[in-house]
């Protein structure tokens, strides 16, 4: 079997043993009360971290560039109350623009 | 509580509009993945057995990179696999939501990633959660995959055109506007209990924040997303009473 196909199988097993640990194991139970409150700020936690990591992640390190004028402007737009879509779209625009005016 | 037929189309339509958002902001880096894999001399049966059966896109893009830069197999897993180990925090979040017999949940773990779950849990009703995970899971599968195969078919494009069109700022934005209620404290409207704004959302969104763009220059990358889950316990943990 090629390389890349026994990482295709490796990875996928693997990785689906990791989705799927908590959905088979722990069924649908409703975590206890006193970790009621863990499940509304794990969100929080976990979706902030995305916008950092996808705003200045860079592999390994951090890159402050365009990406993070496009997500203050998501900012500002969700301040204003725009749209979801809207919001995106701002967002791409804006970066696009700062790029193609930054040289 | 719970309203009629009319906030629940409302509802849903306001969750699909977010799940085909955040599927958009993906799209583009399935693209690129499809680029990748041609140019790693991957062939398309390949690059789509991914897509489809790995399913994580950042662990995708380190397997790959490590077998275009001669790395022996058991590397390129190895990364993966640590790229992926926040779907077990992933999986652990969404479990509640699905319900039903084990197949099913078998099934629907397939779509254990970053934007199903986020999608998931930017709702506050629990019944929304669900529509939300499978929204946004289905939608990422979908276009994805599409986009991977575009990406072999367009792999004279080169990886370039993410960043000049901005595209690359769709994620972080879309993330953004996800947790954005819940910091605001303006929150959804079908939710009936609600989360008192007691401010502990934004101080919990400032420590995850921190701890993230800490972590990424020293932890390996998908790490400071886990890193930051941290951040819930610079908030005290009681049970939900009269008061604080």
């Amino acid at each position: 079997m090629s390389s890349p196909l026994v990482v295709l199988l490796g990875l996928s097993v693997g990785t689906y043993a990791l989705k799927s640990a908590g959905p088979l194991l722990l069924a649908d139970r409703a975590l206890p009360p006193r970790l009621e409150r863990l499940t509304t700020l794990l969100p929080v936690a976990l979706l902030t971290a995305l916008v950092v990591v996808s705003a200045v992640g860079d592999g390994q390190g951090i890159a402050v560039d365009a990406r993070l004028v496009g997500t203050a402007v998501a900012g500002v737009a969700l301040w204003r109350r725009a749209p979801f879509v809207v919001v995106v779209l701002l967002a791409v625009a804006a970066t696009a623009i700062v790029r193609t005016v930054g040289g | 509580m719970h309203e009629g037929p009319g906030q629940d189309a409302t509802a849903r339509r306001r969750i699909q509009r977010q799940a085909l958002s955040v599927a958009f902001a993906v799209a583009p880096f399935g693209v690129v993945f499809g680029v990748t894999c041609a140019e790693a001399g991957l062939s398309w049966v390949e690059a789509a057995g991914f897509s489809i059966f790995t399913f994580a896109g950042s662990s995708q893009f380190a397997a790959v990179d490590v077998l275009g830069d001669g790395g022996t197999a058991a590397a390129a897993i190895g990364a993966g696999l640590l790229l992926n180990l926040r779907s077990l925090a992933f999986g652990v979040l969404v479990a509640p939501v699905l319900s039903g017999p084990w197949w099913r949940r078998a099934l629907a773990a397939q779509l254990v990633i970053d934007e199903s779950t986020a999608v998931a849990t930017a709702q506050t009703e629990p019944a929304w959660r669900r529509y939300g995970f499978f929204a946004g899971g289905l939608a990422v599968f979908v276009l994805w995959n599409l986009c991977t195969l575009a990406g072999v078919a367009l792999a004279g494009l080169g990886d370039d055109f993410v960043t000049d069109f901005g595209l690359d700022a769709a994620a972080p934005a879309a993330f953004l506007a996800l947790v954005w209620p819940r910091l605001a404290g303006t929150g959804d409207r079908d939710d009936g209990s609600g989360d008192r704004d007691d401010g502990a959302p934004r101080r919990v969104a400032l420590v995850a924040a921190i701890l993230a763009a800490l972590a990424i220059p020293f932890a390996p990358a998908g790490a400071p997303i886990l890193v930051a889950g941290a951040a819930v316990l610079a908030v005290p943990i009681r049970p939900m009473g009269p008061d604080r």
